[in-house]
């Protein structure tokens, strides 16, 4: 099902939940609405089931605007963060209560929940009270109580925010696996940008109940289009740095007290067009320890002191001070960096990126 | 920074923290024992009353009041056909309170505590400062409203002035505030996406209610049934102001027969009915402890 919203905003006594969302979702595509808490995208979940009623703007389905259009009419399954499975039913009364709301003789019933409780490995628990499940195995009937009726469109509201960390990568597959294998157009909210980023076909970004951006994952990531996209898609989070860009002897070059680093023709000359402060962003992963077998270029190396350094496993997370400017990078961990070491760091600048400190817009992808 | 502050050495000279904790218990249980001890002679009394001629004190006494003179004649009204009728009547009251404020409760508070309607905050206000009217306020209204009712052809004999239902009708009215008010905690609890998925799912807002949200509070329904029952299973003041005579009398009502201004009571058989009118309440209150209690932490929270 194609979904569309245009300029849907929700607003209470003067709050606003949704400030003007536009933004399309194409058959059979799974969409994460990402950003941190407050932002406003259950809200716009909420409005796109049909349980929030809109103050402005309008939501299609297939072309047909359904503002009016009851919840249980809008072909809709739902997954909750709290899962709201009925505790008082068994895992076959949870997931047959859609079947049942629509009269549909017991066989049929019998079958469908049977099918979708196979789906989802649970087909022999559902005898079970939900109170005797484990937390995976509720989200399952959760997940199976939103397929059984055979959605057009499948919410999900943080689904996998009450699993451990371990469960949350098979149950993020899982549900993935079972979109794509059905088909069926999907929206996922969430404010964990790793899951976003793996799961997602396009991912929108909000911020303050504003759609910051709306792209393939890729994009966001290397073209990320304001100061707000860029801070919080990535992990660990990209570095910023207040910095002006000058041209000098036919080089770009942005300096700061602490910083002179060359920056390609091409980014350069777009920032340089913006006069005065702005700021520079370098993904932690972009920035390397120099090595004495290639020395590198003049103009891509800073020399700093590292401060902290947090082994993540296969790599370190150091943090480096350079002249009291503090960045992260990540640092193979066989060159077992430690605090106090001097460090010259190699900017990979041709993923270097640039916004205006005023609009917190990009000044490349504008 | 400052330095110019110095704490005292904790503790100093005086006794150990658990040593005064120890002695604070101590002084807790005195002062609870002292404050019931009334409380508990009064029961002692009552029921060595129920089995003896006469009582000195707590001492059981026969006639001339010598110890002894234990008998069961107080327990004679037994067998008389008015006590049962009295007790039916009760148990009609506190039935149909129970009935009748459960459903409106369970239906209110939930329209309260999940919907929004013009005028629900004045409701909820309104409800509260309602509650805090003592009955005996509103007796003589009440007394023109049962009138008028009675003038209803047909109902009128059910629920008018002197009836078993006007009674119920009016203690089911005097105690919904409180009703209300404890199922609104209760379902100011649930969560909303229970509600949410139901709604999805393709269930009416009547069959969330009635499907998804009663089922969750079953247990503050269960507990204020029970307080309902108590409150209508002892209701005296409505019951002997609306009734006449001893046809619709309940028990509080019945018992309070028995102290004739005009002849000498027998305060034992007032006790013996004192005590016959407690005991199903003592045999409901043993086996629901843990629900009575729960209908103060439910009610508390959320509200």
């Amino acid at each position: 099902m194609r979904v569309e919203l245009d300029n849907l905003s929700k607003a209470w006594d003067g709050v606003i939940g949704a400030d003007r969302i536009t933004l399309d979702i194409a058959d059979g595509e799974l969409v994460a609405f990402l950003g941190p808490s407050g932002c406003g995208k259950t809200t716009t979940l909420l409005m796109v089931a049909g349980i929030y009623q809109p103050t402005g703007g309008t939501i299609s389905f297939d072309g047909q605007v359904v503002n009016l259009v009851a919840p249980k009419d809008r072909g809709i399954g739902m997954v909750f963060q709290s899962y709201a499975l009925y505790p008082h039913m068994t895992v076959f009364g949870n997931i047959s209560y859609p079947l049942r709301l629509q009269k549909l003789n017991k066989g049929d019933i019998k079958q469908k929940v049977q099918a979708v409780a196979d789906m989802m490995g649970i087909g022999d628990l559902l005898d079970r009270k939900i109170a005797q499940l484990s937390g995976g195995q509720q989200q399952r009937v959760a997940l199976g109580r939103a397929l059984v009726k055979e959605p057009q469109l499948l919410l999900f509201d943080e689904p996998l925010s009450n699993l451990d960390a371990r469960l949350r990568l098979t149950m993020r597959g899982e549900i993935k696996r079972i979109q794509e294998d059905l088909g069926i157009t999907s929206i996922y909210v969430t404010h964990d940008q790793v899951e976003a980023m793996t799961m997602a076909d396009r991912i929108a970004v909000m911020s303050k109940g504003v759609l910051q951006a709306y792209d393939v994952p890729e994009a966001l990531y290397d073209r990320p289009k304001t100061l707000f996209v860029a801070a919080f898609v990535g992990n660990p989070p990209m570095n910023f740095f207040d910095v002006e860009v000058m041209r000098d002897n036919g080089d770009f070059r942005a300096k700061s007290e602490a910083i002179d680093l060359v920056v390609p023709h091409d980014r350069g000359e777009k920032a340089a067009a913006a006069d005065g402060k702005l700021i520079m962003g370098m993904r932690p992963e972009d920035v390397n320890l120099a090595d004495d077998a290639s020395p590198p270029a003049e103009g891509l190396t800073l020399i700093g002191e590292a401060v902290v350094v947090e082994p993540l496993g296969r790599e370190d997370l150091v943090g480096v001070s350079i002249n009291d400017v503090e960045m992260r990078v990540l640092v193979d961990k066989t060159r077992g960096v430690r605090v106090g070491d001097t460090v010259t760091l190699v900017f990979n600048t041709s993923r270097i990126q640039f916004f205006d400190p005023e609009t917190e817009a990009s000044l490349l992808w504008a | 920074m400052t330095t110019t502050e110095t704490a005292p050495p904790r503790h100093a000279g005086g006794p150990l923290p658990k040593v005064r904790e120890k002695m604070g218990r101590r002084f807790a249980y005195a002062f609870l024992i002292l404050s019931i001890l009334p409380i508990l002679v009064g029961y002692t009394w009552l029921v060595v009353a129920t089995i003896s001629t006469r009582t000195r004190g707590l001492l059981p006494t026969d006639v001339e009041g010598n110890l002894g003179g234990f008998t069961l004649s107080n327990w004679d009204f037994v067998f008389e056909g008015a006590i049962w009728s009295a007790m039916l009547n009760s148990l009609l009251i506190a039935v149909a309170m129970v009935i009748g404020v459960g459903i409106a409760s369970t239906a209110g508070g939930y329209a309260l505590s999940r919907m929004k309607f013009a005028g629900r905050k004045a409701f909820l206000t309104g409800t509260l400062v309602l509650h805090a009217f003592k009955a005996e306020m509103l007796l003589i209204a009440i007394f023109f409203v049962l009138r008028f009712l009675g003038d209803i052809p047909i109902i009128g004999d059910y629920i008018g002035f002197n009836t078993v239902g006007g009674v119920a009708l009016v203690m089911v009215a005097l105690e919904l505030p409180l009703g209300i008010w404890l199922m609104k905690g209760f379902f100011d609890n649930l969560s909303w996406d229970m509600e949410r998925a139901a709604l999805i799912d393709g269930a009416s807002r009547f069959r969330v209610w009635w499907q998804i949200m009663v089922p969750q509070v079953r247990p503050g329904i269960a507990a204020l049934s029970l307080f309902t029952f108590i409150a209508g299973w002892n209701a005296y003041l409505v019951p002997f102001t609306f009734t006449i005579g001893t046809k619709v009398a309940n028990m509080p009502v019945f018992l309070n027969q028995l102290m004739s201004d005009t002849a000498p009571t027998n305060w034992n058989l007032v006790a013996a009915v004192g005590l016959f009118q407690m005991i199903p309440l003592i045999i409901f209150f043993i086996f629901t402890q843990e629900l009575l209690l729960n209908i103060y932490a439910g009610g508390s929270k959320g509200t």
